[in-house]
């Protein structure tokens, strides 16, 4: 007779199988479950990128540092990244040229600045073809851009990060800087969207 | 490896579901896997390579069943286990059911000797290696030329660090690649912009 085949345990027992057996070895420290829980879900949000990307529009040096040296140029404004993600390349769109990152290999964003990646961005129709049918898959996300329009897509691979700077819609230059912030999205850091009217 | 999850080019796959799921955690056992994972880093339990690569190693069925945290969970599972800190006999017991692992890892490998530097517009050509270890170059470079276009700081060089081999800290390179080169007329007209690490390149001759 074969072995029988079982069903593996609910994947929130298995979760709470390892925090048990991590906790009977003192490895938690007190509170750091709920504390992560908090800070990933408050503290890495895209209205840390989008706070840069209002800052480039409107400080021309600010905007140039940034493209020179993500990395420096976000710690500025005060926000941090992971000590292993050692290099942040900012990729600057212009009406004729479309950037959009993805990670084919597994999931990697610059999280700590343009916040967690969204599911779709995780699964396995954007990862496996973003990078070979990057203009089908825009135009089928909602972006149809005109032929003329380069489109440069940057896959992950290595623990260097990548973040657009989406094009300022011109009807919103001479806005202050806080309210700039507020129509910059997840998906136009990502690239998979431009900002237009109406906005979010 | 050439595992399931070097899904770039693969083709099959249908439309991105862009509504479906736009927020971090869809579950209250995610954050709580991600954080569980973030602590071994935190401790030094593991190191980012290794835990790639222990996803990677996934049961190739389950890797495409899993959900990300499912995946995420299951690989940082893998590697407390293979390291001593659980046995996979207490998770079972824990969780009153399977706990299912990642598969046995194959052999790393160190950098290559000689490796050649390179600067912003060289035309260089990836290897064409088979890695059955770990390795950060996807499939659908292989063998592919392109031109640099950024240097980024050196880092540990995942073919060796993924298995806690001593390694020396190298570059990757941002190498752009037409995919009328990658995916011949099978693709829409593109760049496409891959961070390669040194030890995969030769200069294109």
């Amino acid at each position: 007779m074969p072995d029988e085949v079982k069903a593996p345990a609910p994947v929130e027992r298995r979760v709470a199988a390892l925090e048990q057996a991590f906790e009977e070895r003192n490895l938690i420290p007190a509170g750091f479950i709920d504390d992560f829980a908090h800070i990933a879900q408050e503290d890495w949000v895209p209205v840390n990128g989008a706070k840069v990307v209002a800052r480039a529009w409107t400080d021309p040096d600010f905007r140039r540092r940034l493209l020179e040296n993500g990395k420096a140029a976000v710690m500025e404004l005060g926000f941090t990244m992971p000590e292993h993600h050692k290099h942040l390349v900012v990729l600057e769109n212009t009406p004729s040229l479309q950037n959009v990152i993805c990670c084919t290999l597994c999931s990697c964003t610059a999280f700590t600045i343009i916040g967690l990646p969204p599911g779709w961005y995780k699964d396995f129709e954007y990862r496996s073809r973003v990078a070979r049918q990057s203009r089908t898959v825009l135009r089928e996300m909602g972006l149809d851009l005109p032929d003329e329009v380069e489109i440069k897509v940057w896959d992950t691979t290595t623990d260097t990060r990548y973040m657009v700077l989406p094009v300022q819609p011109p009807e919103t230059v001479g806005r202050p800087e806080d309210k700039l912030a507020e129509i910059v999205t997840k998906e136009s850091m990502i690239g998979v969207a431009r900002l237009e009217p109406p906005y979010r | 490896m050439d595992g399931v999850h070097d899904l770039g080019g693969k083709q099959g796959f249908g439309p991105v579901r862009c509504a479906s799921s736009r927020t971090a955690f869809k579950a209250a056992w995610e954050p709580r896997a991600n954080a569980l994972y973030s602590l071994g880093v935190r401790l030094g339990l593991i190191n980012m390579d290794e835990y790639r690569h222990s996803i990677e190693r996934m049961e190739p069925r389950h890797y495409l069943s899993a959900s990300y945290y499912e995946r995420s969970l299951t690989g940082f599972t893998t590697l407390c286990v293979e390291k001593g800190i659980v046995s996979q006999e207490e998770l079972e017991r824990l969780a009153e059911g399977l706990f299912p692992l990642s598969l046995p890892s194959a052999e790393g490998r160190l950098n290559a000797m000689p490796r050649e530097s390179f600067a912003v517009g060289d035309r260089v050509r990836v290897k064409n290696e088979f890695v059955s270890g770990h390795v950060r170059m996807p499939g659908y470079i292989r063998g592919k030329w392109g031109v640099v276009v950024g240097i980024s700081p050196p880092y540990p060089f995942p073919d060796a660090s993924a298995h806690n081999l001593q390694s020396q800290d190298e570059r990757p390179y941002d190498v752009s690649f037409r995919t009328e080169d990658l995916w011949p007329q099978a693709a829409d007209q593109a760049t496409v912009h891959v961070g390669v690490f040194e030890s995969y390149l030769e200069r294109a001759r």
